[in-house]
């Protein structure tokens, strides 16, 4: 496996300003964030809502410029291609090869633009095609992603939610992409919708070829379909690792209070916490010193308080933690949960 | 592969083959007509406008033609169906004619309707020869008198004798498209100067707020009366006319400019704008083909509803007579004769400009809140 | 604390509702079609189902808070707190003064978005001061007492000072647990909660339930949740109700359910999850398909037709009974009256 894109000491912070005559004050929203995503696996990105995890993925596709830090996509055709070095005009072309997924169907399509057009517009902005090989590899993709011939004509308002997801996949795949970044892809969608999406995304990564980046806050999915697991808390990796092996043993307390509070779909494996979760999301910009996690860990000391630990690998292992006692902590994780009585 | 392709809903069945075309004025056009207040008022707007296009035809006489012997003759209406002596019913337009009476007590000649005189009009009656917008020549009027000496006052005569109907028929057009010009001077400041701030932001955003809102707390009278004033005395009809649209459009276009930035802040930040990047379009691309296109209806309608306000302003400051000047006939010049209560209190058909004002005003406002409520994606 | 006897009877029985949405342009739609509910002091019982199958619409029918367009068109809605005859909701006016006793007092609620039911312009503390002083007749200084009380029992961290402070100022969870003591303010005698923990955190979640369990303890209320997570519902519900366009497909006790889930939808819907497994032991997904027909295009007959994989011909055209399964599950499906010897399991 080949590394596809390498996110280097990446950095973003939001200025505030505090009003006319207040003090501008500043929000770190990404800290050192240090990650490769490998050619071919399902990169998952969890955290909770401001965690950073939806601008990690803008910064990486460059919807949003990074404070600090690079972003370097690795082409097949060889080279280093720096992302966040490039000017609007030069990173057009590499526009083909990283593409998103958004995360609300309503929003994401343009509501006076017909299917066709949304799904074209890529392909005419890079001038891949025109006449009709354009509209047989439109029809095509949409065909791909079970949108019928007959349906692209209308506007995005005559379709269901899960519909309009399937026109935003289209949308993404019909420039042939590398690297799919897919924001919440699925959250807004009812359950059983949902299930026909990952589906699909499952199998159009084999047809295609594709790599994901995956970002949710739905551990169970992220399970599902993920092969690696990055965990973001309030703008730090704090976790990254295999899935199945976070999922069997987490190595950060972060990723064990998510594990432990995600409710699981069977009545006999309900969760008896002993331990009620503590505290809140502290405010992005009033991060506690030392580890970002400190305020709500059950398991902190006085070290945590005042150093901040970093992300390193656990045990040579291929799992990265950054927590001060990665070691020494037995942390629960989610398979264990075994059947509290056999069904009748 | 996607083995189970969509269900296709039937609950839009518009047609499925070729592209449902609605597009998002048919959209519009459909909720537009559930609003009947504004259904009927775009009718009455349209006759407005109508009038205006064809004035010339539609008035009867030459609006600044005068004739002493008729000074504030009063309104003769238009009768269709006369009773004859002897019971017998006859059919056919027709005025009344005048007689002069000397009022008793101010000893002034005044004119009462005669309606022993029955002066016979017919619809498309020869004329002098004019033009049609200028360049169409005719000689047939939309009505007139059989015998062009009798006098022709449907809607009563002013100081001079001249025409009310005509002056009015005509003042219509002056004022309506002053409405209209200055609204799309506006329009065009106002989508410029406002896209720019939108979609750029930054100090270019703030500036142009600043400056939109300093020039909207400047009291608005005060400040067309000094630009107003500020113009040459000189200036032909024309120059004046185009002067004023441009002071009118000069607070006008405010407005606008903050409900295009408005539009444009919330929609940069819409996904479908941000994938519209990402699909590597320029600022050009997705400014024309994916934001315009999706507030377009709401700066019609913004736009629709500015044009009361530019008529308003126009007749506030002709009536003051620092707008339009004495030949141009416009609704505001046309009330300045209306000034004195005295010759307001003998010949109240003077105020019949003030009633069109009234009825555009009402009707372009309930024109505007239906195309704005029809705009509006939540009443999807 | 009130002790809930093992086999209380039931506070509110729902039976055979149907909620009728009309517009001057269309058809009229039946949003609702056969619902039968009971609630039982100290359980819970969950709706559960996809966005549209009317499971909001039923549990703001209980409070008479639906649109003035809809109108209960069938059923009834007893609701009997104590020994006194039960008052049938359903025919009470919905602006009446013996259903503005119950609603608020008795029966009260707690929705997705706590700021559209919190006053942005007064504190937490007077919002519900307010209310003990209106429903309860207590002086000012006693009703703060009891806010600050209640804002202790549901977790809000320096009571006291917080009751001071806007909604605006709270984080979510907060804010959650604010309209949570507000609901609670009268002891109800049944909550009914409309999505509580959709919009949160999945860690603010786990401590919302795990609240409202403590708070039920505590109270003895009944409790109708509404939620779309069958994960949600494995926490929290004793009992189950799966609604799908309008019908409850299935009911029973939440063990009962997940078990042996009868109707195709609900065996649907299961599978539909991803399951908490190793890669080796994991499954493709099976969803259902296609999507959930508008209600005016919904099968005369099951609801489901069109998209279960087992269906025959009755299904589209006679409406399935509720079949007893025993034990308090009932479902809606003609496969288990047909062949009661090959129940699809």
């Amino acid at each position: 496996m080949s590394t596809l894109l390498t996110v280097d000491h990446l950095s973003k912070h939001f200025l505030l300003s505090g009003g006319l005559f207040g003090k501008e004050r500043r929000l770190d929203a990404l800290t050192d964030i240090n990650l490769t995503v490998e050619a071919g696996e399902t990169l998952a990105i969890v955290g909770e809502s401001g965690c950073g995890k939806t601008t990690l993925g803008r910064c990486i596709i460059q919807a949003q410029s990074s404070s600090e830090g690079r972003v370097v996509y690795h082409p097949k055709s060889g080279g280093d291609v720096e992302l966040t070095a490039l000017s609007k005009r030069e990173i057009k072309p590499w526009r083909q090869d990283i593409r998103m997924i958004f995360q609300d169907p309503m929003s994401s399509l343009n509501p006076y633009m017909r299917v066709f057009d949304i799904v074209a517009e890529p392909l005419r902005i890079h001038r891949i095609c025109k006449g009709r090989e354009l509209e047989e590899r439109v029809i095509s993709t949409l065909e791909k992603v079970g949108i019928p011939a007959e349906a692209v004509g209308r506007y995005p308002h005559a379709f269901s939610g899960g519909q309009r997801q399937r026109i935003g996949i289209a949308r993404a795949l019909v420039l042939d992409p590398k690297l799919v970044i897919a924001d919440e892809a699925v959250s807004a969608l009812d359950v059983s919708i949902q299930a026909q999406v990952l589906n699909l995304l499952e199998d159009l990564k084999t047809e295609f070829g594709l790599t994901y980046i995956f970002i949710s806050h739905d551990l169970g999915v992220v399970n599902y379909i993920a092969d690696r697991v990055v965990v973001m808390y309030l703008g730090h990796v704090v976790e990254n690792a295999p899935t199945e092996m976070l999922f069997e043993r987490p190595r950060h307390p972060y990723t064990e209070l998510l594990l432990d509070t995600l409710p699981i779909a069977d009545p006999l494996r309900r969760k008896v916490r002993k331990t009620e979760v503590r505290g809140e999301i502290p405010y992005l910009g009033n991060r506690p010193t030392g580890c970002p996690f400190n305020t709500r860990c059950k398991y902190a000391e006085d070290r945590c308080r005042t150093e901040k630990p970093v992300l390193r690998p656990i045990a040579g292992m291929a799992q990265e933690a950054a927590c001060h006692f990665a070691e020494q902590l037995n942390l629960k994780g989610a398979y264990d949960d075994a059947p509290v009585k056999e069904i009748a | 592969m996607a083995t189970e392709t969509m269900h296709l809903d039937v609950t839009h069945p518009v047609a499925i083959k070729r592209p449902a075309r609605e597009s998002q004025f048919g959209l519009m056009w459909r909720r537009f007509k559930r609003h009947k207040l504004a259904v009927v008022s775009l009718w009455i707007a349209a006759l407005f406008y109508a009038v205006a296009l064809f004035a010339e035809f539609l008035a009867p006489v030459d609006p600044s033609a005068y004739s002493a012997r008729y000074t504030y003759a009063p309104p003769q209406g238009l009768h269709f169906v006369a009773v004859n002596e002897d019971g017998g019913w006859e059919f056919g337009p027709y005025v009344y004619g005048y007689k002069t009476e000397i009022d008793p007590v101010a000893l002034r000649r005044t004119f009462v309707i005669d309606e022993e005189v029955r002066l016979p009009v017919r619809f498309f009656a020869e004329s002098k020869p004019y033009n049609l917008f200028g360049f169409i020549p005719l000689t047939t009027k939309f009505i007139g008198v059989e015998n062009p000496r009798d006098p022709f006052y449907i809607l009563g005569a002013d100081r001079l004798g001249r025409d009310m109907l005509s002056r009015l028929i005509h003042g219509t057009r002056i004022s309506l498209s002053i409405g209209l010009a200055g609204v799309t001077l506006s329009l065009f400041f106002g989508i410029v100067i406002g896209g720019f701030a939108g979609y750029y932001g930054g100090w270019f955003d703030s500036a142009t707020m600043r400056v939109v809102e300093f020039i909207r707390s400047m009291p608005t009278i005060p400040l067309w009366l000094g630009l107003a004033a500020a113009m040459p005395k000189d200036w032909s009809a024309l120059q004046t006319y185009f002067a004023i649209t441009l002071i009118l459009s000069l607070i006008g276009w405010t407005e606008l400019a903050r409900v295009v930035r408005g539009r444009f802040l919330s929609l940069r930040t819409e996904d479908f704008v941000t994938a519209a990047q990402l699909d590597g379009a320029s600022d050009w691309r997705i400014i024309t083909r994916h934001m315009v296109p999706s507030f377009m209806s709401h700066i019609i309608a913004a736009a629709t509803l500015a044009i009361p306000g530019m008529i308003l302003a126009e007749t506030a400051l002709s009536f003051l007579g620092l707008g339009l000047q004495a030949p141009i006939v416009s609704w505001g010049t046309l009330l300045q004769d209306a000034q004195n209560i005295r010759t307001l209190a003998s010949a109240p058909w003077l105020l019949a400009p003030g009633v069109c004002v009234v009825v555009i005003i009402l009707a372009m406002n309930f024109f505007g809140d239906g195309l704005r409520d029809a705009a509006d994606p939540h009443g999807r | 604390m009130p002790l809930i006897p093992m086999d209380a009877k039931p506070i509110l029985t729902i039976k055979d509702m149907s909620i009728v949405f009309s517009s001057p342009d269309e058809a009229d739609i039946e949003a609702v079609r056969q619902v039968d509910l009971t609630l039982s002091p100290g359980k819970t019982l969950a709706l559960v189902g996809e966005s549209g199958c009317g499971k909001s619409v039923t549990a703001r029918s209980v409070l008479r808070l639906l649109d003035r367009n809809a109108r209960i068109q069938r059923g009834s809605m007893l609701f009997a707190p104590g020994d006194e005859p039960p008052t049938d909701i359903a025919k009470l006016k919905a602006d009446s003064l013996p259903l503005r006793a119950i609603r608020g007092r008795e029966i009260s609620m707690i929705f997705q978005e706590p700021m559209t039911s919190l006053s942005p312009v007064h504190t937490i503390g007077d919002q519900i001061d307010e209310m003990l002083i209106l429903h309860e007749r207590l002086k000012p200084k006693q009703a703060r007492e009891r806010t600050v009380a209640l804002f202790d029992q549901v977790g809000i961290p320096g009571a006291r000072e917080r009751a001071d402070s806007y909604p605006f100022q709270l984080s979510g969870g907060l804010r959650q647990r604010a309209m949570i003591a507000m609901a609670l303010a009268c002891a109800p005698k049944v909550l009914i909660a409309d999505e509580p923990t959709t919009a949160l955190d999945v860690t603010t979640q786990a401590q919302i339930l795990d609240l409202l369990r403590q708070l039920q303890a505590d109270f003895g209320m009944a409790m109708l949740f509404i939620t779309h997570d069958l994960g949600v519902v494995a926490e929290i519900a004793d009992e189950v109700a799966v609604m799908y366009l309008g019908d409850v497909v299935e009911q029973g006790s939440v063990f009962d359910v997940f078990a042996a889930p009868s109707h195709p939808y609900t065996q649907a819907l299961m599978s539909s999850i991803p399951k908490m497994a190793r890669k080796a032991d994991r499954v493709r997904l099976s969803p259902i398909k296609g999507t959930v027909p508008a209600p005016r295009d919904r099968p005369e007959g099951c609801a489901f037709t069109s998209r279960c994989p087992h269906a025959f011909e009755p299904c589209a055209t006679v409406r399935p009974e509720r079949t007893a399964l025993g034990n308090g599950h009932h479902a809606r499906c003609h496969l288990l009256t047909r062949q009661p010897a090959e129940v699809v399991a």
